[in-house]
């Protein structure tokens, strides 16, 4: 509670949580369906409508409603964000812990191995995986997550480092508690602070990605729609069609844009040291 | 010098990881690259012509195999050859790096030239109306997806000015300097939108941790005049992160921008190896993904190498 009211009275964390919680609600509601007109449909004599009272941000090139293709591809786009972070989050932590933890060869060996996937650009990596598995929804999450695990898994294993080797962690050990009580206990639970503020950021990122793949063709499979698709689709219309670039565009930027300020603003409340960065 | 010998140590083995990563991934792809290269027309191959040409690309092997001359081959030079272009997999490679090269060398000056200035200025006008509207711009400039800004872009030059773009042609800039320029100049743009942003921002911050340490004072107190002490005595040492980030960038950049080369129907690195996946070019795929990734880490290894150089507290303390 103390953190949110914190968001709240730092002025970026104002902008960036209001613009997030909008987004959620977007979201949920293109996910559940309840949006103004069915996303699949092609309203076949309307098509390329200009914005109107009844299409308020158009149809495309099949008639469909703009608004409509837009808040589902929001969930489509969050949804893809969510897992892929959530399980970026999970790998990132097991592995950065056990590697502090059991030190050496495993240490050794889980860090060259997140060497190795940090020498490929993120695209690329996330290219390669959706190439071998098929593009879909959850490809995108598998690769988006395979992508950002070895950036958690940094993000953990430093802090866990020097956790292990402080004084309240030796006194737990000689108490006698257990290794999983120390790791999660008194390890994780000091590892909130710098994983919350990953975890914004990397949702950003994450929300980058997916609409990256999908512009290229790699991601959401039309017809369903996604930001990213949306916007490939617009580039051959744009010139008489500005409403189905300008939409999605702005969607996009905005929805990166409150994770990022969430993610500045949250940097700032949990960690006094970096608060100019 | 502990931490350069280190860092010098785990890079072959980084390498061969990568290389073993990208010849298991490729592999894994649906579908043989013969089929592939065909399309339709491989149906029409008997057995024997198939087993020709899987001999000739070299893929008639078991993985171990095919591995270990590939691997060897590396030494040489030799990187195997491209099915879909039919020539040495080098020669395909080189063809495209100058564009790419080009590219990240252009979107980096952009976002320098740009930045430095930009958060030097916030900066110095700490907590102002100015500081603020740069910040805002930065933070703009960084949600801002590359294609998002490419397609913008062209659309602002269409429909307000009715030019389009020159897209597909790519002409070196030895050959005719001002029209590489001219087709180059957007993509650069483009790239360095947010490149610019994230200099901006760490330049900004940088610069306000500079201007609070006790040798600025001093030289304030000496009686140094305002201009001298920003650009003569706090920037040298705030650019210090600056070097970091845009090495970092570039280094990224050097692995070809896919998405931006696909608006502009560039031929750069990224738009080959995209290529080279869907048709299932092994030997491509395996020697682009390594030439790019030799290349992120060389810059890597020569950001932190400066960093240390710049900093002794990293020479000396290790990781």
């Amino acid at each position: 509670m103390r953190v949110v009211k914190a968001i709240f009275s730092h002025p970026s964390g104002r902008i960036g949580g209001a613009i997030v919680l909008v987004y959620l609600l977007v979201a949920l509601l293109g996910a559940v369906g309840l949006t103004p007109h069915d996303p699949l449909m092609q309203y076949r004599i309307d098509r390329l409508h200009a914005p109107t009272s009844s299409y308020w941000m158009g149809t495309d090139l099949f008639g469909r409603d703009v608004m409509s293709r837009l808040m589902k591809g929001v969930g489509q786009s969050f949804t893809v964000a969510f897992f892929s972070v959530a399980l970026a989050t999970l790998a990132g932590t097991v592995l950065g812990l056990t590697a502090a933890w059991y030190g050496k060869r495993w240490d050794t060996v889980m860090m060259r191995m997140m060497d190795v996937l940090l020498a490929f650009p993120a695209i690329l990596l996330a290219l390669l995986i959706v190439t071998i598995v098929g593009p879909g929804t959850w490809t995108s999450v598998a690769a988006i997550s395979i992508v950002y695990t070895p950036i958690f898994t940094r993000v953990v294993r430093g802090p866990a480092l020097s956790l292990k080797a402080r004084d309240f962690v030796d006194a737990a050990r000689t108490f006698g508690s257990s290794r999983s009580y120390i790791l999660t206990r008194h390890l994780l639970l000091n590892l909130v602070a710098p994983l919350t503020v990953q975890v914004t950021l990397a949702l950003a990122w994450a929300l980058l990605t997916e609409a990256g793949l999908s512009f290229l063709g790699l991601g959401t499979q039309p017809p369903a729609s996604s930001l990213g698709l949306m916007l490939s689709d617009s580039r051959n219309l744009m010139e008489q069609a500005p409403w189905l670039l300008a939409f999605p565009a702005v969607a996009i930027m905005l929805s990166i844009l409150g994770f990022n300020l969430l993610g500045d603003a949250l940097r700032d409340i949990l960690d006094p040291k970096t608060r100019r960065a | 010098m502990n931490y350069v010998i280190r860092r010098l140590q785990a890079f072959p083995l980084v390498l061969i990881g990568v290389s073993v990563v990208v010849f298991i991934a490729i592999r894994l792809v649906p579908g043989d690259s013969i089929t592939a290269m065909l399309g339709t027309e491989a149906g029409l191959l008997t057995p024997q012509q198939r087993d020709s040409l899987a001999i000739y690309f070299g893929i008639d092997q078991p993985w171990p195999v095919q591995y270990w001359r590939w691997f060897t081959g590396l030494f040489r030079g030799d990187l195997g050859i491209s099915v879909t272009y039919g020539k040495p997999v080098l020669a395909v490679i080189l063809e495209r790096f100058p564009l790419t090269l080009e590219l990240a060398l252009l979107s980096m000056l952009i976002a320098l030239s740009i930045g430095v200035p930009a958060g030097v200025y916030a900066a110095t006008r700490n907590e102002r109306p100015a500081d603020l509207g740069v910040r805002i711009a930065a933070m703009i400039g960084q949600s801002t997806p590359s294609f998002v800004v490419g397609l913008v872009l062209i659309y602002i030059l269409s429909a307000g000015f009715g030019v389009l773009p020159t897209m597909g042609i790519f002409t070196p800039f030895w050959q005719d300097p001002l029209q590489n320029l001219s087709q180059m100049i957007l993509p650069a743009i483009t790239l360095g939108c947010a490149f610019a942003a994230s200099v901006t921002r760490v330049s900004r911050s940088a610069m306000l941790d500079v201007l609070s340490d006790d040798y600025v004072r001093t030289a304030r107190s000496k009686g140094a005049s305002e201009r001298s002490v920003i650009w003569r005595h706090a920037l040298p040492n705030a650019l210090v992160p600056v070097v970091t980030l845009s090495g970092i960038e570039f280094g990224y950049l050097l692995g070809g921008a896919v998405i931006v080369e696909q608006i502009y129907a560039l031929p750069g690195l990224g738009r080959m190896v995209l290529e080279a996946i869907l048709q299932r070019d092994y030997a491509l795929v395996q020697g682009a993904v390594l030439f790019i990734a030799l290349n992120f880490m060389i810059v890597n290894l020569l950001v932190d190498l400066a960093y240390a150089a710049l900093d002794p507290r990293i020479r000396l303390e290790g990781r």
